[in-house]
């Protein structure tokens, strides 16, 4: 499956928001009483897939809750309220009416019930498109607009509410798995095949995803922030992110982009409308603008960024990016508020 | 003499079969049952002091085993318990990502590959010739080098933790991930655990065996008790199961020493292979660790509702149903790569369908106890514990197995929930509640009630406290297989609750460990059969005897103690059969597969050396290599092969002194049997269907990545010499039918030709070895899938044909040597066996190095 077959797709076309995003959810009060945010929760739904697959995991953990009652019940009452010897011929009519009738007709529902909304969560996408790649342990975000270019970012997800996204993942080494649970399930990423999913946001918010499959040493530190927009806003938002870098502003930044080019970083990393085109690491072109740093691992603050460029392996264990420990304070921060200013 | 001029092996049991009442009931004169005693406590005496460690009676194999297997669980449950405090609290530094990573991909690794699986097996060896009332398993021997092996595999893989290379890309050893690791604890998984995996197989092999040939006389396989039939069912998922891991395993370790690119998207590999390989053998895996356990309940229920099982065929049919059930899902640990939807929906139905014959089981025992009077023991409490651990578990599996709502949790810890739950309730417990059950049957003391209690009430609310939460730790958005986590999502306070749990479990199996454990010689024995059971393990004499049965009885119902009255005063005054053992040997009856008639006295082999040496040797081979030391492993396993020549030369299908014998009851068995009569035979066989299963996976391989890439082969691929992979089909099918002559002449009495056939089948087979090597040499297996495949196929069949040819000399040697001989000849038989399968590995691999290729 390859971008070219995306081709009719015209860009975002608004539409309004589902019911889901007002509804009260009876896991609303678990949450609060777990104090969480929701953030990155299965149970706070904030868009068409997590919603539908929420009313799913309710309907079904009744059913179990039920099931699990009556069978230990069961049990309970033949071994302790009533141990006596009752009838076999009653006892032969439970195997068949509990082990055989009773299963087949409940999970032959479950399965219509189950199956029946998959064609639905797989629907062709009538959004953006993003290609997302996973690499250790980071991703690299591509959108692909209507005119054919692409404009690249970095651990950070950004999606018009509405509209169903499609995302089209691939792997650069090993295997990762793409997942943002308030907006919907999972989908692995291999190296050297392309996986397709699409999403469909309701709710404008900011979200957490995790890499889901086991990817090495710092898969606990593969994450990035996934940002619901309003359609407009998310069209703005595009068109800044295609623009290349704004220039240093401040003799403090003007410093940190010169150390930034003397340290080499233009090497790994890119920074459109620089000399820097590294394709090794994140593009930064808009680094300070993101919500988080290092996918996920810190936030954007100077302070995150020099504490990331000093050591990242201190952050990251196993991350490539070599620690600059050997810089000053001076020189850390410089740079540091270099990037924080690349909005 | 006519008897003189049929082979042996043909020989047909003579005089009276069954007994009548009035023959059961002579008695038995005191000198002769005194005299008979003493002969089998002399030929079944345990050898005493540092030669105690060569016994290979199933009694002292199987508690080794199942201690051996026990002290592993608890070095991976010490593994859980560090990881609990690594995820503590958030951003935790207590322990390094990288240990962490090994942490738990050994926790997973040691619990399912040195815990589950080799406990079925240990407690299977320690009981299964009790229920069948049987003196031994058939090859004692072949169980005590099962065991050496899972020790020295065990230890080497475990040990690793300690040295801080153990391997860390998870139990289930995705690549490319686990393909491009750097050390060596990819090779310790992949070779370690292959070498126990082999082990595993044996034990398996012979636990069928033991249920099909060695049942007591008049134990038609409607009778027997169903823990056989679970061994049955379990034996025959493991030979089909383990052999695609096997085959994965092979390819895995091919590319890691010599870069073969199997798993290389770049080199037209598929890291997806590798996971079907993986979860063909993962799935039915999870039914091979459940459905032991539900045939211990199955053992433990009746005694306590005081009557027989309800639906006893229904049991029998919904377990071999669970068991081919098992095989048809594991497209569900990859619901999300990305597969169509209607393979999805198919996958998914069939998860769900497994639930039936799993409720009909569980619903089949509380249908007995309501239909019976139930008095509670220890042992029930566990399983009440099982049951209600086990229904959560598996009603979060029916959630699951709905595959959009697994695309939400997969990977999550609402999964590590699940599968503990499912693994707790459908393993632990029950395997504990055996313990409670069993123990008095082998140590014949008791373990204590109030001990007993503690430990369940400590490990069941540690357990709940532990792993409850843990489904909404998942559905809060924590993924599996993290080292740490940040704070704000919600989930602190959940991990600290399971860290609690958990430390409360660990208290519960302290307390299990030291009641199994503590000294108990101030302690009364127990009176026989504590429990009232009705099967024949509680037959048992008291004080111990490592005779096993005093004498092996006629069998007709299911719980004899209960029905069969008289049974057990008969089988102590050796009024069955098999009485006495005057010639000093270590006999047990084999009986016929479906009605169990007496078909011939087995002798058992005894202690020995020579199978820790051979365990030692086999070991080598497979550990050097994981440092990459390749001379020293070829040295090992040359002498590994040496041992287990010279084991079998000595102490297997030798010409016996006499060739038939009394049994006991006017019935006169043979001494010697060849061919289908024979349990070595079988054990061929069974052991050869599982090695053809491990062949299919590769060649299914080849067909994988025909679909799965559309340039494989590569357009303009160099193709392996169709000269020469015809000349080495040629050959190995000449040296088939030379092995195959060979049996007919030596039989027909013309031992100089099948002397001839035995020179010939060698020679051609090194030829037919040398035309597939040379076949495959121009091609270089490093530069694409394509050309690693042909060469894997080859590296298999030549490693196949060598065991081939040193059969073949083997045969030769005993022909030249008076071991083989027209009338004893059961060596040739199960080598002909062998090279019929050989022989159609060689043609299909043929066809599939040089025919199919061409016409991809």
């Amino acid at each position: 499956m390859t971008a070219s077959l995306r081709a009719e797709t015209t860009g975002p076309r608004p539409r309004a928001p589902r019911r889901a995003a007002a509804r009260l959810w009876p896991l609303a009060a678990l949450a609060l009483l777990a104090g969480c945010e929701g953030r990155q929760s299965v149970l706070v739904p904030a868009g068409e897939d997590s919603r539908v697959l929420g009313d799913l995991f309710w309907v079904m953990l009744v059913g179990a809750v039920l099931l699990w009652i009556g069978m230990n019940g069961l049990f309970y009452w033949a071994t302790r309220r009533s141990p006596a010897a009752h009838s076999q011929y009653l006892a032969n009519w439970l195997v068949i009416l509990g082990g055989i009738l009773f299963p087949t007709v409940t999970l032959g529902a479950l399965l219509v019930y189950g199956l029946s909304i998959m064609p639905d969560l797989r629907a062709t996408g009538d959004g953006p498109v993003i290609r997302v790649t996973g690499e250790q342990w980071w991703w690299r975000v591509e959108y692909e607009r209507a005119d054919g270019s692409t404009v690249t970012t970095a651990n950070e997800i950004r999606l018009p509410a509405g509209v169903r996204s499609t995302f089209l993942l691939d792997s650069k080494e090993v295997i990762h798995s793409f997942w943002v649970p308030s907006l919907g399930g999972k989908m692995d990423m291999f190296p050297g095949r392309v996986t397709e999913m699409t999403l469909g946001p309701e709710r404008p918010g900011v979200y957490r995803g995790q890499c889901a499959e086991f990817c090495g040493e710092s898969h606990a530190w593969m994450a990035f922030e996934a940002e619901v927009m309003e359609p407009a806003a998310f069209e703005a938002w595009l068109e800044a992110e295609a623009a290349e870098a704004r220039p240093p502003e401040g003799a403090l930044a003007e410093r940190g982009r010169a150390l930034f080019f003397a340290q080499g970083c233009g090497g790994c990393h890119a920074v459109r409308g620089t000399p820097a085109v590294g394709q090794v690491g994140p593009d930064l072109t808009h680094v300070g603008s993101r919500h988080s740093l290092a996918a996920g691992r810190l936030g954007t603050s100077v302070e995150d960024f020099a504490k990331w460029v000093a050591n990242p392996g201190a952050w990251k264990p196993g991350a490539e990016m070599p620690a600059y420990a050997h810089l000053t304070d001076d020189q850390l921060g410089a740079i540091a508020t270099y990037l924080e200013g690349l909005e | 003499m006519k008897q003189n001029r049929i082979p042996a092996g043909d020989l047909a049991p003579e005089g009276i079969y069954p007994p009548t009442e009035e023959m059961l009931d002579e008695p038995v004169p005191d000198e002769v049952r005194a005299r008979q005693e003493d002969n089998l406590r002399a030929a079944w005496k345990t050898p005493q002091g540092w030669r105690y460690w060569t016994a290979v009676n199933n009694s002292e194999v199987g508690l080794w085993y199942t201690l051996t297997a026990f002290f592993f669980m608890l070095m991976a449950g010490v593994m859980a318990l560090l990881m609990r405090l690594q995820l503590w609290a958030p951003e935790n530094d207590l322990i390094s990502a990288d240990r962490f990573n090994q942490l738990f991909t050994m926790h997973g690794s040691a619990m399912m590959f040195l815990f589950a699986v080799p406990m079925f097996e240990a407690i299977s060896i320690l009981i299964l010739p009790a229920f069948l009332g049987a003196r031994d398993m058939p090859f004692p021997r072949l169980s005590a080098y099962g065991y050496w092996c899972f020790l020295i595999g065990g230890v080497f893989v475990i040990g690793s933790i300690l040295f801080d290379a153990a391997p860390k890309a998870g139990w289930f050893m995705y690549p490319p991930l686990a393909t491009k690791e750097q050390g060596i604890g990819s090779d310790i998984w992949l070779l370690g655990l292959s070498f126990i995996e082999v082990a595993s197989i044996a034990a398996a092999v012979e636990l069928i065996v033991g249920a099909l040939k060695c049942r007591p006389p008049g134990m038609r396989v409607n009778v027997m008790p169903l823990y056989a039939w679970y061994v049955l069912v379990v034996g025959g998922m493991i030979l089909f199961a383990f052999p695609p891991l096997i085959a994965g395993d092979f390819l895995f370790e091919l590319e890691r020493s010599f870069d073969w690119p199997f798993f290389d998207p770049t080199r037209g590999g598929d890291p997806m292979l590798w996971q079907h390989l993986f979860w063909i053998f993962g799935h039915p895996e999870v039914y091979i660790i459940f459905l032991p356990s539900i045939a211990i309940a199955a053992m433990v229920v009746p005694t306590v509702a005081r009557r027989p099982i309800l639906g006893y065929s229904w049991i029998v049919l919904s377990a071999v149903g669970t068991g081919f059930l098992s095989f048809g899902l594991w497209v569900h640990h990859m619901f999300t790569t990305g597969l169509p939807n209607i393979s999805l929906g198919f996958f998914s139905a069939a998860s769900e369908a497994v639930v039936i014959p799993t409720g009909i089981q569980l619903f089949a025992f509380v249908a007995t106890l309501i239909a019976g009077r139930v008095v509670m023991t220890l042992p029930m409490l566990w399983i009440a514990g099982a049951l209600a651990i086990f229904t959560a578990g598996g009603l979060t599996g029916v959630m699951v197995a709905i595959a959009p709502f697994d695309w939400q949790v997969h990977d999550t810890y609402f999964i590590v929930a699940h599968l503990h739950y499912t693994l707790f309730g459908g393993m632990i417990f029950p395997v504990i509640a055996g313990v409670y059950y069993f123990f008095p049957f082998f140590r014949k003391k008791m373990l204590s009630e109030r001990l007993g209690r503690w430990a369940f009430w400590l490990i069941f609310t540690g357990f709940n406290i532990c792993f409850l939460p843990m489904h909404l730790t998942g559905l809060l958005g924590m993924p599996r297989r993290v080292y740490t986590y940040p704070e704000g999502l919600g989930i602190d306070w959940l991990n600290q609750i399971s860290t609690v749990g958990a430390f409360i479990i660990a208290a519960g199996f302290a307390v299990f460990a030291w009641d199994i454990l503590r000294p108990k010689s101030g302690q009364p024995q127990i009176e026989r059969n504590p429990w009232g059971g009705g099967t024949l393990e509680w037959s048992h004499e008291i004080p111990e005897t490592k005779w096993g049965v005093r004498s092996i009885p006629y069998v007709t119902t299911r719980y004899p103690l209960w029905d069969q009255p008289k049974m057990v005063d008969r089988m102590d005054r050796g009024r069955y059969y098999l009485p006495d053992a005057e010639e000093g040997l270590r006999e047990t009856i084999v009986t016929s597969v479906i009605d169990a008639r007496p078909l011939q006295v087995q002798r058992v082999t005894g202690p020995a050396y020579i199978t820790i040496l051979a365990a030692g040797f086999t070991g080598g081979a497979f550990i050097f290599p994981t440092f990459h030391l390749y001379p020293p492993a070829i040295v090992c396993a040359a002498f590994a092969v040496v041992c287990i020549c010279y084991w079998l030369w000595t102490s297997t299908a030798r010409p016996p002194e006499a060739d038939m014998k009394e049994a006991g009851l006017g019935l006169r068995l043979p001494t010697y049997a060849a061919g289908p009569q024979a349990v070595g035979w079988w054990a061929v066989w069974i052991t050869m269907l599982g090695d053809a299963t491990a062949f299919a996976s590769l060649v299914f391989g080849v067909f994988f990545y025909w679909t799965s890439n559309a340039a494989f082969p590569p357009p303009g691929a160099e193709h392996a010499s169709g000269t020469l992979v015809a000349l080495a089909t040629a050959a190995f099918a000449a040296a088939w039918l030379a092995t195959r002559a060979a049996r007919g002449l030596n039989r027909a009495g013309r031992v100089g030709a099948a002397r001839a056939g035995l020179v010939a089948g060698p020679l051609l087979t090194a030829a037919g070895m040398a035309a597939i090597i040379f076949s495959v040499l121009d091609l270089d297996p490093t530069t694409h899938v394509y050309p690693a495949m042909m060469w894997a196929l080859m590296v298999w069949l030549v490693a196949h044909a060598s065991a081939g040819l040193i059969m073949q000399l083997y045969c030769l040697a005993g022909s030249l040597f008076g071991k083989l001989t027209p009338r004893y000849d059961a060596d040739l038989w199960n080598v002909t066996l062998f090279w019929h399968f050989l022989g159609l590995t060689a043609l299909v691999t043929g066809a599939m190095i040089g025919l199919v290729p061409r016409m991809m």
